[in-house]
């Protein structure tokens, strides 16, 4: 007789291997939030053209190419389970709490991917420069768990809807607002070389957001997800 | 969750109904099965077979009343259902990008157990799926797919199965197969069954007729 000894983490850690297998067979995802960056970027970069942006600016459309990238990526972790009705198989044997975590690890894989290969991109061709790396990496960080959090129960909610595509983007707007505002403050503070202290204020908005924002998250999707 | 597998089961419908919006499905359903009851679901389309299973096995929420299944007098937590309870239904779907080895893997050990790839393996062959348990899913037949969902019902030695449509999509060897799956199931647990098929019924200890 098999034993059950895998814990809460274990599951979701089986749920995430099991999304990123799927993924790098599929490219369901990836190829979207992908092709939507590179898009973004490069019209943006012909749109600027030989203009010096601001750091005001510059911090602006990075964030704007995060946000709608992972909109156009992040809601399909449900979209897809509900689509291909394996939502089902997924409530018959895992919790709604391992459900939770191990999509939430698998979108943050996703967006820390695309933001592996959009921001160094970002950097070259629009020709900005960080001068605090501690505040800039701190503000990516956050931001990202932060939108992470937000878009991991916002595509649950969508995912049960039946115009999905466009309702993701329009309920995420107004809950990542906060988020988005503070992430492109401490963005712009990091390239005008503010150190960690002058940024504080957005970071601890950003710690503050990621934390109610999960709890939240957490609270609440059990009643999403059960039927 | 070891000391559950040879003890006292039972599942209980305590006055079950469910509405979708101003629909009524069903209303009033009341069964008990202990250790080693079966219960036969009939009734025509659309009477609310499939949404009584899905009731019952906590995929649904019932509108009034309640659905339990208890060791030993006491009502099991829902995990402890997760891992005692087999389910075959038509929109039941695997992971078709990944083989059906990965599939039942990731279930099981999801669901917190610890079978070995051979344990696994061995399963599948059972159903009739020698030697393609490293295909994907994507290529399989509906009759292979169903003999997986079988697979996948019976990889934690269920006590209590639900089944819907058993024998959907088999052909006559897939059909034997399921009629030595339920005559099993009744003598060691639970064995609840929502079918259209006349000949079903003799698996009933219990019978429920919805629609009436």
């Amino acid at each position: 007789m098999q034993t059950r000894t895998s814990t809460w983490a274990t599951k979701s850690a089986w749920l995430l291997v099991k999304e990123l297998k799927s993924e790098f067979r599929t490219r369901y995802a990836l190829n979207a939030v992908l092709m939507f960056a590179l898009t973004t970027l490069v019209v943006t970069s012909f749109s600027i053209g030989a203009f010096a942006l601001t750091p005001r600016i510059a911090s602006s459309l990075l964030w704007l190419v995060i946000f709608f990238s992972s909109m156009s990526g992040l809601a399909q972790v449900f979209i897809k389970e509900e689509e291909a009705g394996t939502a089902n198989l997924l409530r018959l044997v895992a919790g709604p709490d391992t459900v939770f975590l191990g999509k939430l690890l698998f979108n943050l894989a996703l967006l820390f991917m695309l933001e592996l290969i959009v921001v160094p991109l970002f950097m070259v061709w629009m020709n900005v420069s960080v001068l605090d790396l501690w505040l800039f990496l701190s503000v990516l960080l956050l931001g990202s768990l932060g939108l992470v959090c937000a878009t991991t129960i916002i595509a649950a909610i969508v995912s049960k809807a039946r115009a999905k595509g466009s309702l993701f983007a329009v309920l995420s707007f107004p809950i990542l607002l906060p988020l988005l505002i503070a992430s492109i403050d401490g963005t712009r503070l990091s390239m005008e070389g503010e150190p960690l202290s002058a940024g504080w204020g957005d970071v601890r908005l950003l710690l503050s957001y990621l934390v109610v924002m999960f709890v939240a998250s957490f609270l609440l999707f059990d009643s999403v997800w059960s039927e | 969750m070891a000391q559950l597998m040879g003890s006292m089961i039972s599942l209980e419908a305590k006055d079950l109904g469910k509405r979708f919006g101003r629909r009524r499905v069903f209303e009033g359903i009341r069964f008990r099965l202990e250790n080693k009851g079966s219960l036969v679901i009939s009734g025509r389309n659309g009477s609310g077979k499939t949404t009584l299973l899905r009731v019952l096995c906590g995929l649904a929420r019932p509108t009034e009343g309640r659905a339990i299944i208890s060791h030993s007098g006491k009502e099991l937590t829902p995990e402890q259902r997760r891992n005692l309870l087999g389910l075959v239904m038509p929109d039941l779907e695997f992971y078709g990008e990944l083989t059906a080895m990965e599939n039942l893997l990731f279930l099981s050990r999801v669901r917190g157990s610890n079978l070995t790839r051979e344990t696994i393996r061995e399963r599948i062959g059972w159903m009739g799926l020698k030697d393609r348990d490293d295909d994907l899913v994507f290529s399989f037949s509906s009759g292979m797919r169903q003999r997986l969902k079988y697979a996948f019902a019976l990889l934690n030695d269920p006590r209590v199965l639900l089944l819907d449509e058993p024998a959907a999509n088999l052909d006559q060897e897939g059909a034997a197969l399921v009629h030595q799956v339920i005559d099993s199931q009744k003598a060691k647990g639970i064995v609840v069954i929502a079918t259209n098929e006349q000949s079903d019924l003799r698996y009933a200890d219990q019978n429920i007729h919805l629609g009436d």
